[in-house]
């Protein structure tokens, strides 16, 4: 189920601004990769490409290649609606459909994809509800609106959401950064047992989250604003943390900047 | 606010609420305002009771069951009069208006907020508010003597196939209800369309994105996304509208009023709303009592209005739960 990504000489634009140059890098199935750096680098612009969210600010366009497991996703015949569908992503701030219940929010993706089936879709989604470690505690309102839930309980039903349409990548945009400590722990945990399922890609600001959950961790940073960001190095994680190769990465990661 | 050393009026004033400070401009403005909220509410009641006073002494004299006698016999010596005719053109021809408006003016938002290139999207926008410059009159004309002619062949032939229907049944009418729904859906387009407009606009971008990360198609994300979160603004804006169309006097008047014919049920008679029949009678408006009679109509349709709009409110607090 879980998909290798493979980027090569990837440049993105918006418009006629070059957002992120160059960047080249593989990302193994059943791994998490971090991306961290100063704001306004590109990591998460260079995130969206790899489920062509990128294409829905108007202007956005890029160079290069993606490939998921020798399938480029750039390729003249590939539905961009296909690409998210098998690569989902969770955002910066919780996003639940307002209008809809909690069963209605995990159900959407799959009902987007035609499924009908009622027992299939109450399996799926006491399967993604429990596979978010939310089923307890929604399990007795599913057919509550899903905005009445705490912010982090919001962000793991969008995580519910993500997996319910069984992606084989999950990208994750922050995915804490609008959430208390406790949630955060909630969600690194979930990380954790999410990556035996899935590919999954997390942009942070956090480092010592990056630190914590992800095996390996890519440092993007940009010379100047305006520049265009690029892709410093990346490791695996205890590298980048205790033996980088490059001062940029260190200057970062020990606060002398960004 | 207080410096750590100084003293402020904040600090000195006693009691309430900390936000207003007392100084001229705050007791100036919130008088103000305060004062047109309750100006508004005086107005209402005060309608309210000017269209009671009227009515109510006419009623009294009134032979005929207002609500149920279809009867309209003003006359010095006597006073019959009922509603339920008026009552029906009425509704029948809002709601036929809403039937047709309400579809076109959410594509035409959709496609403004969704789908129009932007420099294309402002000017269009701007050409349907125009819609609402046009004066009701000018549509009357319009609707009666170059739209009506394009329409009589439809009208025939639907009156043919579907005359089994009591909606449809013929003869055709000059000035039909059906004629006069089609040019005050023309009429109400723009207020809802320009409501609805803004609501989709509003659709937060996370929502939109939330749906396409999904997998889904522009359509797709429009049904899961935009048009749920503009529900409630597009139902306030047909109530709007309905407002509009029960009320609208002269367009109606001009259309199927001038000549209103035995009541039928079908569409294709004329008739007479409440606002139109107010109108086409305004000469009589004679003796006091005459005129009872037609505002307990006015009445009516004041009331109608107020039940529209209340409805309106219950669906949109129903709802608000889910739209947070």
């Amino acid at each position: 189920m879980a998909q290798r990504i493979d980027v090569k000489d990837l440049n993105v634009y918006y418009s006629a601004f070059k957002a992120v140059e160059g960047v080249s890098m593989s990302v193994d199935p059943r791994t998490v990769t971090a991306f961290i750096g100063p704001s306004g680098c590109g990591k998460s612009t260079f995130l969206r490409t790899l489920n062509r969210m990128h294409e829905v600010i108007p202007g956005g366009r890029v160079e290069g290649s993606v490939q998921l497991n020798g399938r480029d996703l750039y390729g003249k015949d590939v539905d961009p609606v296909a690409v998210r569908r098998t690569v989902g992503m969770v955002f910066q701030r919780p996003n639940p459909f307002p209008t809809m219940s909690i069963f209605d929010n995990v159900a959407a993706g799959m009902r987007l994809n035609g499924e009908k089936n009622k027992k299939v879709l109450q399996e799926r989604v006491e399967k993604s509800l429990r596979g978010a470690n939310l089923w307890n505690e929604v399990k007795d309102r599913l057919a509550k609106p899903g905005a009445g839930l705490s912010g982090g309980q919001q962000q793991r039903l969008c995580i519910a959401r993500a997996i319910a349409v069984q992606p084989q990548v999950l990208l994750m945009d922050e995915p804490c950064s609008a959430l208390d400590p406790i949630s955060t722990m909630a969600i690194e945990d979930l990380i954790n047992e999410l990556k035996t399922e899935f590919t999954i890609v997390i942009v942070t600001h956090n480092m010592q989250q990056a630190a914590r959950v992800s095996d390996r961790t890519a440092f993007f940073n940009l010379a100047a604003t305006g520049k265009p960001g690029k892709l410093i190095e990346i490791n695996d994680t205890d590298k980048i943390f205790s033996n980088p190769a490059e001062k940029a990465t260190e200057d970062y990661i020990s606060g002398r900047f960004g | 606010m207080s410096t750590i050393t100084g003293h402020s009026e904040l600090d000195a004033e006693p009691s309430g609420d900390k936000a207003s400070t007392g100084r001229r401009g705050d007791r100036i403005f919130g008088g103000l305002a305060t004062g047109s909220g309750i100006f508004v509410v005086v107005l209402v009641i005060a309608v309210g009771g000017f269209l009671l006073s009227q009515a109510v002494p006419a009623l009294l004299k009134n032979d005929a069951n207002f609500l149920f006698d279809r009867v309209w016999e003003v006359n010095d010596s006597g006073m019959r009069f009922g509603i339920p005719d008026l009552l029906y053109v009425t509704v029948v021809s809002s709601l036929m208006a809403m039937i047709i408006a309400v579809p076109i003016a959410v594509l035409v938002a959709l496609f403004l907020t969704q789908y129009a290139p932007k420099r294309l999207a402002s000017p269009a926008a701007y050409l349907v508010d125009l819609l609402a410059a046009v004066p009701s009159i000018v549509y009357g004309i319009w609707g009666f003597y170059v739209f009506r002619p394009y329409t009589t062949g439809f009208q025939d032939w639907l009156a043919e196939h579907f005359g089994w229907t009591v909606l449809l049944e013929g003869p055709v009418s000059l000035g039909t209800v059906f004629l006069a729904s089609i040019v005050l859906a023309i009429m109400i387009l723009p207020i809802i369309t320009a409501i609805s407009r803004e609501v989709f606009a509003q659709t937060p971008s996370t929502h939109k994105e939330g749906a396409l990360a999904l997998g889904a198609t522009r359509w797709e994300m429009i049904r899961t996304a935009v048009i749920p979160f503009g529900t409630p603004g597009v139902i306030s804006a047909s109530m709007l509208g309905l407002g509009r169309a029960l009320g609208e006097t002269v367009a109606v008047m001009i259309i199927v009023g001038t000549n209103p014919g035995i009541f039928r049920f079908s569409l294709f008679a004329g008739g007479e709303t409440f606002a139109s029949k107010i109108a086409n009678n305004s000469a009589e408006f004679g003796s006091s009592s005459k005129v009872g009679a037609f505002i307990a109509a006015g009445l009516m349709l004041f009331i109608l209005t107020f039940l529209v709009n209340a409805a309106a409110r219950v669906i949109i607090e129903r709802r608000k739960a889910f739209s947070e």
